[in-house]
């Protein structure tokens, strides 16, 4: 492994914090293919937005790569069957975000080689630049970053708020995950080819590529691989949670500010994740639409962790089958990074477009401490990366001041989770403030 | 595939984020109490037995209390009741009585702290709240300053007094440097170095400012103790002091000021207290500058040889309104109506 650089002068953003890395339980295992399992389960919510409308009905015979559900909507996604197989059922299923959904299950042919469809697809060079990303809604595409943001939607900013700059988000701050790490290692001819495309689908020609130093040797394969045709840079950034929001890394690599409530649009920047432009890199080369990805599954409560390509829709059981089972002292398992994923409480919940990890922790990872009242410390409002005051709020919320939390700017938090992290009366700060948010909307609707 | 993994006997379902920092409130107490003993070690080796008593008193009456009416079934293990005995001990002088010790971390702990709503809650240093209660009541027994003598073993005053009777014994007396070189005719002006290293009559804490120091780095390298309230607290008595020395105003030179009474225990130890000291770092700036400015002030023209305690009660009852002015500013904020704050490229 190439040295860790320096992390001194490296451009970053105010506050924030150091959760233990545990990248190294990963980082280095190259992705492998998990197998198919024998039933999918793809619900039609996966992404930010009005959940997608079936196509199919049971009994359908379906390939992999056919769409079985279109966009509702503007804000909306297509979702693709992630194998060959028989629509059994559409039903209410159990959801990774906690209620059931409407989801399409699927019985895998086992007799399938899972090839996937031929799909025509235009050459990306020659189409005019909005039907790039009408191509990459018809694929499903969303942000994988985490949030699964419809990506049509941000290929298209508003008229007066022109993007001048592309930002590459590589960093991967969240503990423990590495499927990022492993994509730009891995494929880094994919992140280049999709950061080509949403360069023109955008009509601009920057882009920054930021990538926290903890991961050295993806900033090197990302330099040596850069095409000399496109304005790349590749920004190392220091090692700090949540560095990979997406205000945070505008902040550390252009220094610009996103205004509080705005997008970052309105100062000329888009954010994408590496691993999602890789996806669209793949939409044209070969027509493959989003139905897989690499996700980490990790943590001291798995007998093999690892990294694996896996079709969305399989079950949670699936794969802990196949990463070897649970250790003796398994204690949580969470969907996403440890910071902002999760929990899970029931094992056949489908794997998501938005899943980057699958963490299984032990007891001794995620210790329940005691809840001792607040000293007053300051700590949390010494990490919040959005400047609020987590201890003023954390007090509105316990007494169910919600109406003074917003004027306390309780809609810039981002739940990142930091003000909790760094709690030593280990208050669930965070927790409070995500149910805070649904007790205001309730308020303000009523 | 077939085969199903069992789940684990227990699933926790928690709220992100799933993984905590190791700090804890009572470790940030524990080691509070631990960078302690030298001071307390050191304040045995020059008062004697007499010393390790009053500690021993003002921590029973502090852990007894808050047993009794905490707010909580196992509040004595977070140690903050530990801290406000230890400190207490620590700022009254070695002859004292042990009941007005005791009482004292009674009054501290009961009144300063448990009334308020317990742990957290409270707008007063408990420690501070308990001398100025003993100061009040008993203003002869609180500053007579035993001095060192051969004996090492000999007790320093009346420490076993009986309540409310008057004191029987001679103790030997002497006047703290401050108090010397403020109502003396004809003071002695103490060395800087004794000041420094300790060997001086005063309260039991507040003789070796070099010992202090040291406690307070371990804990703010830790992360324990917030070090912008003591820095900001001693370079603000050193500039004013300076300031009023230099106009011929005072007789404390800033050295003296600085290394004299009870500054570095205050500054360190009573005035970082996390619950009554302000939220942000600029909050604590103000709340530092100002109480070495009202040390200074009390020092030279009040009636009291000594004005750490008052300039932090003070303090502590304005800090609120200091959390106030004092609001981090959300980012991304907009200023007036010209837009983003800070649009540049770099």
């Amino acid at each position: 492994m190439a040295p860790r650089l320096k992390t001194s002068d490296l451009p970053s953003f105010r506050n924030g914090v150091h959760p233990p890395e545990n990248k190294d339980l990963t980082s280095g295992i190259p992705s492998r293919r998990l197998p198919f399992p024998d039933e999918i389960i793809l619900p039609l919510s996966q992404h930010i937005g009005r959940p997608a409308e079936a196509l199919v009905k049971p009994g359908d015979r379906i390939e992999r790569g056919d769409v079985i559900a279109k966009a509702s909507g503007y804000v909306s996604s297509y979702v693709h069957a992630t194998a060959s197989g028989t629509v059994k059922s559409i039903e209410h299923w159990p959801h990774p975000a906690g209620a059931m959904q409407p989801s399409v299950r699927i019985d895998v042919d086992p007799h399938s080689t899972q090839l996937q469809r031929p799909r025509l697809v235009p050459h990306w060079d020659e189409v005019p630049e909005e039907q790039l990303s009408e191509e990459i809604s018809k694929a499903g595409i969303v942000g994988l970053g985490g949030a699964a943001f419809p990506m049509h939607v941000k290929l298209r900013p508003p008229a007066d708020q022109p993007v001048d700059v592309l930002m590459v988000n590589g960093s991967e701050c969240e503990p423990y995950l590495t499927s990022d790490h492993r994509t730009m290692l891995e494929r880094p001819e994919h992140v280049y080819q999709g950061i080509r495309i949403v360069l023109r689908a955008l009509g601009i020609s920057r882009a920054v590529i930021g990538i926290e130093v903890n991961k050295p040797d993806a900033i090197e394969v990302m330099r040596n691989t850069a095409p000399d045709d496109l304005d790349i840079q590749v920004q190392p950034l220091k090692v700090k949670y949540p560095q990979g929001a997406e205000k945070m890394l505008i902040k550390a690599v252009t220094g610009r500010v996103v205004p509080s409530g705005k997008l970052p649009a309105s100062v000329g920047a888009l954010v994408q994740n590496v691993a999602t432009t890789a996806s669209v890199a793949l939409v044209f080369e070969t027509g493959q639409p989003l139905i897989e990805r690499i996700i980490t599954v990790s943590g001291r409560g798995i007998r093999q962790p690892g990294n694996w390509v896996i079709p969305f829709g399989t079950k949670l059981s699936d794969v802990i089958a196949a990463c070897g089972g649970f250790t003796e002292d398994a204690s949580e398992i969470v969907f996403g990074g440890p910071m902002m994923g999760q929990s899970q409480a029931s094992l056949d919940v489908p794997v998501l477009k938005a899943t980057g990890g699958i963490l299984v922790l032990s007891k001794d990872e995620c210790k329940r401490q005691d809840i001792l009242p607040c000293i007053r410390c300051g700590k949390c409002i010494d990490a919040c990366p959005v400047f609020l005051n987590p201890q003023l709020m954390g007090a509105l919320a316990r007494v169910d001041r919600f109406e003074e939390m917003a004027g306390n700017n309780l809609g810039d938090c981002m739940l990142c989770g930091c003000c909790s992290f760094v709690c030593p009366s280990n208050i669930p700060l965070s927790q409070l403030f995500a149910m805070s948010r649904i007790q205001l909307s309730r308020l303000q609707a009523a | 595939m077939k085969a199903r993994q069992e789940k684990p006997a227990v699933v926790k379902i928690t709220a992100a984020p799933h993984v905590r920092s190791p700090e804890s409130t009572a470790r940030i107490m524990w080691s509070v109490v631990l960078s302690l003993m030298p001071v307390i070690v050191a304040s045995i080796w020059f008062f004697g037995p007499s010393a390790l008593l009053v500690l021993v008193a003002s921590v029973a009456g502090c852990l007894i209390t808050e047993r009794l009416f905490g707010d909580r079934s196992d509040s004595l293990a977070d140690g903050s009741a530990m801290i406000t005995g230890l400190l207490l001990g620590l700022c009254l002088p070695a002859g004292f009585p042990l009941w007005m010790a005791f009482l004292g971390g009674v009054f501290g702990v009961g009144f300063g702290k448990i009334v308020f709503g317990g742990l957290g809650q409270n707008i007063f240093n408990p420690a501070l709240l308990g001398r100025a209660f003993l100061q009040a009541a008993f203003p002869v027994a609180i500053t007579t300053w035993p001095v060192r003598t051969a004996d090492w073993w000999a007790l320093r005053g009346d420490n076993f007094a009986l309540p409310l009777m008057t004191a029987s014994a001679d103790a030997v007396t002497g006047a703290t440097p401050l108090g010397e070189l403020k109502f003396s005719d004809d003071p002695v002006i103490t060395p800087l170095l004794d000041l420094f290293l300790g060997s001086i009559s005063g309260s039991l804490g507040e003789t070796s400012a070099l010992l202090i120091l040291l406690g307070g780095i371990y804990l703010a390298l830790r992360g324990h103790l917030n070090w912008h309230i003591p820095v900001s607290i001693l370079v603000s008595v050193y500039a004013f002091s300076g300031l009023f020395y230099w106009l011929g105003l005072s007789p404390f030179s800033p050295g003296f000021m600085l290394f004299s009474g009870g500054l570095m225990l205050g500054a360190w130890y009573m005035a970082t207290d996390m619950v009554t000291s302000p939220v942000t770092h600029t909050g604590c700036w103000i709340f530092g500058v100002s109480i070495g400015l009202l040390v200074v002030i009390i020092r030279i023209w009040g009636g009291l040889p000594e004005g750490v305690m008052y300039a932090i009660l003070l303090m502590n009852a304005l800090v609120p309104f200091i959390n106030r002015a004092t609001q981090p500013r959300k980012f991304g904020s907009v200023r007036g109506k010209s837009g983003p704050v800070a649009e540049k490229e770099s």
